[in-house]
């Protein structure tokens, strides 16, 4: 700690930051543009200007750029100085000579950093006549709009675009009053990370264009605090909606998960909320039709299909809550309950999840993963999979640069010299997938190639880090001495991480990645282990436990069941289509709750309308082992509701009285709690309805929130009472206390004069640090402090296919891959088509090339797709594209000869 | 396509650093000394070249004036108007120019034989005012001397 003076008071600051990072800190208001927490400090664009004294004596100071002046022991500067306060208010009038008055048109009113910073400098009025420089706006995407006549020039997205998240299809281009931020020509932004840029720039230049469709301003919108459903990381998103319907996805701040950014699925795959696939009343088959019937029919017809407990069986889902899981185990039985996983996700994260318990490596945050120094990728293509983290590993490698600035005590936060300092030197990130990933341009080396020869480089690894792992036969030698080069870099850090997953359907890779961590810490380090989820509850949906869907068709096929209850789940994504529909057929009563529709809904019988994310409240558990509450985010309409409470309806009709209990959220919590012991800590995720700060409910809206007399009025004059919550201390209402929430439960950031997502600095104990109380979630999984287990021994051999084979394998898509994320028309319009992959000289010597058709056979169905030629992709292999083409279930990796159509 | 001898040259500089992107300015004059200017095709070859996308490439063509991404004339006059040669006349000379060219400054003449361009100081303040005509210098300019310099350059 050290010590500075700010207009005459003293305070205890954190050393090493800059001044302007302490003084946002201690709360004081000092304006900025270019200096972006995440970013550090460049001194661009001179607004930060405090007056600095040499010591008590010195009355003339100097000015100085806060963000540029480290806080050292003893500074004196003043924020309120007369000259400081001008020269502030001096440079908004200079970036205000050019900006555009279209603030009541511009998406970003009302939460404008520029705008809040204008007030604060007190620039209140336009002493230029000059006409402004104009520029023509490029057409950047479905996702992103652009309008540079609102531009500041303060370099923030071309900074956060290119260095930070590693884009290349941006700049800044020309000079002087000309600089354009943009694409040399119009198209889609390639980063997969560009959406944040609507956060980053502090004013309209980057506006989201899934908000534009159906604009609202920040505040008219009612706000939840969620939890992103995209993929299994469990980003913290906080989400708008008005009249009903989802407007848009914003960060929120969670400093150990997501920090500043979100990946552009989790930021607008929200639409599917809103799309025209959603279940909205509940369906009965009748004559082989769907109908709507009411929901007191639906319940009866349920409690007849129920007469027989013993014969239903209930399928639970990895995108369904916690609380909806159990609750449909508590209907069924425990024993009569499926996870929904299918046979190989179901073994695969019983293995992730046992290596995480046992240890001895540790299940790192993301904010963790960020501060690795040395990473080793096996067999994840995380950009695709899991892509708030490929956004984490890109600033992992400079980890290892940096410590040379701190040799030259050059500050960190002093990102220029940094930057410069380090050109273009990373730190140790090796990866090894069937194909090139997006974090190639970063990574020390790459390795391609099947995933059981993936698999034995990890083994390798362990092996050159620890003699006592097993080592794998046959290996070239140029595969054995990068093995070496990875077990050095490992062994070397202070941080080593090694990332693994599921994706390729490979246990051997999730054995091989635990063996590398075992053998760092037979080596004597602390190593961190990270296995991605495919699904936002994958790993709370396994901690409750049960049998996967093949359990499932066995019971129904051996007799032992006859009706099923799917909860939120499309077994035509978990299983082959034959097994699906064969176990359709001879179920005899198919219930399905879920809230859009799949191809499973047209085999049921009877169909619920569930809950959407937005319009739920539950618990899910990351892949980090991090259980998170997230809140509705506005009441659902209709005969929708959250899946527990049809659960617990569907109990109660059938006369089972133990679900009257179940009246809100925190009684399901709480026999989640209860039930599970490995989920005894859910309730601690998120405070519980009764909490009230400073005696009222937390207002979902923020206190402008305008029209609520009037919204409703076409259709009753009298203005309807606000909805209940009884679900959570949340009030659908701007009524309540202005004051700050505990961290799990902020629906969005706002502070006096600070309207932007900026705010955030308001909410946090220190920048960029945790949130006030600790950053939301609890951490279910730490490695026990028991003998880690004995290191898995590799198979003798790779499989091998006979001649002329080729291996399938799947292939992920950022837009594409997950299943509700699809359905929002952007990502739906970046997501490809249906193709076969193969390296061109692979498609050279079968004589086909790109988009020629050719036949492969998947589970002995014969399939004919485009092929698509991909250079990075292993000589040998075949890939499909996940979640496009239905592969999940079918067992890929597999054999296949494929030929042309 | 860059021509063989551009390529050549451009290989040649590449020894001189360390890495490929700081041969960018570089290629970016060897290319316009050879066509005059830089082409949104030719800035592509470049950066292939160099193996930078075209935003890094065009970002860097664009920052600097006397990079050219629009076709100029056979002859380059650049007309200083910074301080000195404003104070000694310089309008004078602009108007003459766009007079006798009958062009405004940014334009080419129809015939193709001369652009004029502002800028903003050529280092010869003590003989102002001043003005450069593809490499050369010509300064204590004054309306009268300016025909016999564009006769110069046909």
């Amino acid at each position: 700690m050290t010590k500075i003076f700010v207009d005459g008071k003293a305070y205890e600051v954190k050393a090493d930051q800059s001044l302007l990072q302490a003084c946002l800190s201690l709360g004081l208001n000092l304006p900025y543009f270019c200096w972006h927490p995440a970013l550090g400090s460049v001194g661009a664009c001179r607004q930060c200007a405090v007056k600095q004294f040499r010591d008590e004596k010195d009355t003339r100071g100097r000015l100085v750029m806060s963000c540029m002046t480290p806080a050292a022991d003893g500074t004196r500067i003043s924020i309120e100085d007369a000259e400081a306060a001008a020269f502030r208010k001096g440079i908004i009038e200079g970036l205000m000579l050019n900006h555009p008055h279209d603030c009541p048109v511009c998406d970003e009113g009302g939460e404008c950093h520029l705008q809040d910073m204008t007030v604060m400098t007190g620039h209140d009025y336009r002493r230029t006549r000059f006409p402004k420089r104009t520029f023509h706006n490029q057409y950047l995407g479905p996702l992103i709009n652009h309008e540079m006549n609102r531009c500041i020039q303060c370099y923030r997205c071309v900074r956060y675009y290119r260095e930070y998240a590693g884009g290349h299809d941006f700049d800044a281009f020309s000079s002087r009053s000309q600089v354009y931020f943009g694409r040399y020509q119009d198209g889609v932004l390639e980063n997969e990370f560009a959406g944040n840029l609507v956060e980053i720039c502090p004013t309209g230049v980057f506006t989201d264009k899934t908000l534009k469709r159906h604009y609202t301003r920040k505040w008219d919108l009612q706000f939840g605090p969620s939890v992103c459903v995209h993929c299994g990381l469990g980003c913290n998103i906080s989400a708008g909606e008005r009249y009903g319907t989802l407007r848009r996805i914003v960060n929120r701040y969670n400093g150990e998960v997501n920090g500043y950014f979100l990946c552009d699925r989790g930021r607008f795959g929200y639409e599917f909320v809103n799309s025209a696939e959603r279940l909205k009343q509940p369906l009965q088959r009748q004559d082989g039709k769907l109908q709507p019937i009411s929901k007191a029919r639906a319940l009866e017809a349920l409690a007849g299909l129920l007469a027989d407990p013993k014969k239903v069986i209930g399928i639970g889902s990895p995108r369904a809550s916690l609380e909806a899981n159990y609750a449909l185990r508590a209907l069924v039985g425990a024993d009569r309950f499926y996870t929904g996983l299918s046979a190989s996700a179901a073994r695969l994260t019983a293995v992730a999840l046992e290596m995480l318990r046992r240890g001895p490596a540790r299940t790192p945050s993301l904010g963790e993963i960020e501060r690795a120094d040395a990473v080793l990728i096996l067999g994840e293509d995380v950009t695709n999979v899991a892509p708030r983290m490929a956004l984490a590993l890109r600033q992992s490698v400079r980890q290892q640069p940096m410590r040379k600035a701190d040799q030259l005590k050059i500050p960190r936060w002093l990102d220029h010299p940094v930057r410069e300092l380090a050109q273009d030197q990373k730190g140790p990130l090796y990866i090894a997938t069937p194909a090139a990933t997006r974090l190639d341009d970063v990574a020390t080396e790459t390795y391609r190639a099947a995933p059981d020869k993936i698999a034995r480089l990890g083994y390798a690894v362990a092996h050159a880090l620890d003699a006592g792992a097993p080592d794998v036969a046959g290996l070239s030698e140029a595969e054995r001495s990068l093995a070496a080069r990875i077990a050095e870099a490992l062994k070397s850090a202070e941080r080593p991480l090694v990332v693994s997953g599921p994706s390729l359907n490979s246990e051997a890779i999730l054995q091989a990645a635990a063996n590398v961590a075992r053998a760092l810490s037979a080596a004597g380090r602390a190593p961190s282990l990270s296995l991605t989820a495919p699904e936002c509850n994958t790993l709370g949906v396994t901690m409750i436990g049960g049998g996967s869907l093949a359990d499932a068709f066995q019971a129904v096929k051996s007799g032992s069941a006859d009706t099923v209850i799917i909860l939120e789940n499309d077994l035509y994504r978990r299983a082959s289509a034959r097994a699906v529909d064969e176990f359709f057929s001879s179920a005899r009563h198919i219930v399905l709750l879920d809230s859009v529709t799949t191809p499973t809904v047209q085999k049921a019988e009877l169909v619920l309308p569930a809950a959407t994310f937005a319009e739920s409240d539950g618990t899910l558990v990351s892949s980090e082992g991090r259980a998170q509450r997230f809140f509705e985010v506005y009441p659902p309409v209709g005969e929708i509701q959250s899946s527990w409470r049809w659960l617990r309806d569907i109990m109660m009709a059938a006369g089972r009285r133990e679900a009257a209990a179940w009246q809100d959220l925190d009684a399901v919590v709480a026999s989640v709690s209860d039930g599970i012991p490995a989920l005894a800590a859910v309730a601690q995720a998120a405070p519980s309805a009764s909490f009230r700060l400073a005696g009222a409910k937390i207002p979902r809206e923020p206190h402008r929130y305008s029209g609520r007399t009037a919204m409703l009025a076409n259709i009753n004059v009298s203005e309807p009472k606000p909805p209940e919550d009884s679900d959570s201390s949340l009030a659908f209402s701007m009524e309540g206390v202005f004051a700050q929430p505990p961290a799990s439960l902020i629906p969005f950031f706002w502070s006096p004069g600070w309207n932007s997502i900026q705010s955030v600095n308001k909410f946090q104990e220190e920048i960029a640090g945790p949130l006030r109380g600790g950053d939301p979630g609890v951490r279910l999984l730490e490695p026990s402090a028991a003998e880690p287990r004995a290191y898995f021994t590799p198979a003798s051999e790779p499989t091998s296919g006979s001649a002329g084979e080729w291996l399938l394998v799947p292939l992920y898509h950022i837009f594409g891959s997950e299943e509700l994320s699809r359905l929002a028309p952007g990502i739906a319009e970046l997501s490809p088509q249906p193709y076969v992959a193969l390296n061109p000289e692979d498609a050279n010597a079968l004589g086909v090339q790109e988009e020629t058709s050719v036949t492969l056979s998947l589970e002995s169905v014969s399939r004919t797709l485009p092929v698509k030629l991909m250079p990075g992709l292993a000589r040998g292999l075949a890939g499909l594209p996940a979640g496009i083409l239905p592969i999940e279930g079918s067992g890929l990796p597999a054999w296949s000869r494929i030929s042309r159509a | 396509m860059l021509s063989p001898e551009e390529r050549h040259e451009i290989e040649e500089e590449l020894e001189r650093y360390p890495t490929k992107r700081a041969v960018s300015i570089d290629a970016l004059r060897i290319v316009q000394r050879r066509r005059g200017w830089v082409s949104d095709e030719a800035l592509r070859d470049v950066a292939e070249l160099l193996e930078v996308s075209v935003d890094e490439m065009d970002s860097v063509a664009t920052f600097y004036n006397l990079i050219f991404r629009k076709p100029v004339g056979r002859h380059v006059i650049m007309v200083c108007d910074s301080v000195s040669c404003w104070i000694m006349g310089y309008d004078r000379i602009r108007e003459h120019l766009t007079k006798r060219l009958g062009i405004q400054l940014g334009e080419t003449t129809p015939d193709g034989r001369f652009t004029l361009l502002p800028i903003v100081c050529l280092g010869t303040c003590d003989h102002a005012p001043a003005m450069m005509v593809d490499q050369h210098l010509h300064r204590d300019l004054s309306p009268e001397k300016i025909d016999g310099i564009l006769a110069e350059y046909p």
